[in-house]
């Protein structure tokens, strides 16, 4: 009895299998025929710019610190304004794994991954992407925030105690009530 | 057929098996792709035919190389001696009446004894290499080529006793009333195991069984050797579906009094169709295990031939008398 229905098996498997010589093909093909790739898809990563137009990176090193392969290489700088900045910004391609705990660990939403994944080079020094490389000309998917309205730093044109919802600060030297 | 006719012809049905075998690799991926949702290699040609061109250079332009720890000549005869061997069953095979290279009267026997040469070739392939993978693949194969060829003949000797002939041809005619796929239905069930497991096509592979031996008895094998065992395999695909059609679906016999298509197409048409249906087994049947395997053939299959080829003769013994 079991060998009969052993077969019987082997055949349902053979007609199912004929059956799907009606189904369509699952394959997307991929250099005509581009696949769906959501918003949220973790791709090239790209540095951008507050509102104001000014860089959003602080140079604190948190990405580079988070980042599993190691790719991020930057040097902190400050300007007379006050503000922080990288001196410069590295990012390594070809050992980036598109992982995205860079942009999850970035206290300003500057560092951010898109939906590209197409980095073919032919020379693999190609594929580190220096500051000018990664910068894009806008917000990227944060369009109203800006670091330096909600921090307390003092830069220039906005000292401490003006920042949106931020107290004036308390002289702590002071003892009256 | 005069000599030189013959041997034009004999010419013709090597490079038409030949280049069968070529087209086949591509139309084995496509179809597969198919059943299995995908395209298969589409990109080179119209539908991807030239892929075919492509593999072949590849493999020609590859270093044809010999291992040093490989038993040289055995190395270099062994991909050689599955060609030779398949390409001279298709001498016995009747593509039309009076179309064939050859009509001995131990046809049947002549195209046994070939497949079973092609046994060699798998097995000094997997001991020629000296390697471990080659060297299991090899035992496999002899373990399940030796067991399977048992029942492999027994399995056609219903089709000998009802045609009383091993002649091809002799066969071929006494299927026009009736052909045997419905009176040796279980002889061509069988048949269709063993042809399987001889020439060890998914899902009796196990001589390559890529998963779990790298890739068998073929696994130092690269370049044209390489190139000749797929050929061999692919012949052996060819020959064993010509003989499905010749022994049990009425060879180059029309269906339905449907003579308006020469014997020749009908024949082709047939081949055609069953292999299709063992590209459609390797898209639907996982490979089973090596004691499975061995106990199905010596458990099931032999008892099953034994009792077709008992009744078989009863029959006949029977319809003699009356």
């Amino acid at each position: 009895m079991n060998i009969f229905s052993a077969l019987a098996s082997q055949f349902r498997t053979m007609w199912r299998i004929l059956l799907h010589t009606f189904t369509r093909a699952e394959t997307v093909q991929y250099p005509e025929q581009k696949p769906y790739l959501a918003p949220r898809y973790r791709g090239r990563i790209v540095l951008t710019l507050d509102p104001d137009g000014d860089e959003r990176c602080v140079a604190c090193n948190l990405c580079a610190a988070a980042c599993p392969p190691d790719c991020i290489a930057l040097q902190q700088g400050t300007r007379e304004d006050g503000r922080w900045y990288p001196e410069f910004f590295r990012i390594n391609f070809s050992r980036c794994i598109m992982c995205g705990l860079c942009e999850e660990a970035c206290p300003t939403n500057a560092i951010q991954l898109i939906p590209d994944f197409e980095m073919c080079e032919y020379d693999r020094s190609s594929m580190v992407y220096e500051k000018e490389h990664l910068m894009i000309d806008g917000p990227g998917k944060y369009h109203d925030y800006n670091f330096y309205r909600v921090a307390g730093m003092e830069i220039e044109g906005k000292a401490k105690g003006e920042a949106q919802n931020e107290a004036p600060p308390i002289d702590v030297r002071s003892l009256l009530p | 057929m005069s000599e030189t006719m013959t041997i034009i012809f004999a010419i013709s049905v090597m490079l038409a098996a030949v280049g069968g075998a070529a087209v086949l690799t591509w139309f084995e991926r496509r179809l597969l792709g198919i059943w299995q949702d995908r395209y298969g290699p589409n990109r080179l040609g119209p539908g991807g035919i030239l892929q075919v061109v492509a593999d072949m250079l590849k493999l020609l332009t590859k270093h044809d190389w010999v291992p040093p720890f490989a038993d040289r000549w055995v190395f270099i005869f062994a991909p050689t001696a599955i060609v030779v061997a398949m390409l001279l069953g298709f001498a016995v095979v009747p593509f039309g009446p009076g179309l064939h290279i050859i009509d001995v009267n131990i046809g049947l026997l002549f195209f046994i004894g070939m497949t079973s040469l092609a046994v060699y070739s798998v097995l000094l392939g997997g001991l020629a290499s000296n390697n471990k993978y080659a060297l299991l693949g090899g035992l496999r194969s002899a373990a399940q080529m030796v067991s399977y060829e048992v029942f492999m003949g027994l399995s056609l000797m219903g089709v000998v006793m009802l045609s009383g002939s091993f002649s091809m041809q002799d066969i071929v005619e006494s299927q026009r009333d009736g052909w045997y796929c419905v009176s040796q239905s279980l002889g061509l069930f069988v048949f269709t195991i063993a042809a399987i497991a001889e020439s060890h096509r998914l899902p009796f592979d196990l001589p390559e069984a890529e998963h779990e031996l790298t890739a068998g008895f073929h696994t130092e094998y690269s370049g044209m050797k390489f190139a000749m065992f797929m050929l061999g395999e692919y012949l052996g695909l060819i020959l064993i579906s010509c003989m499905i059609t010749t022994l049990f679906f009425g060879g180059w016999l029309a269906p339905f009094g449907a003579t308006w298509l020469p014997p020749i197409v009908w024949f082709s048409l047939k081949t055609f169709i069953i292999i299709c249906f063992f590209v459609l087994l390797r898209a639907a049947i996982p490979r089973p295990r090596y004691d499975q395997l061995m106990s199905l053939g010596w458990k099931v299959m032999l008892p099953l031939t034994l009792v077709n080829l008992v009744v078989t003769g009863a029959v006949a013994l029977w319809m003699q008398g009356a």
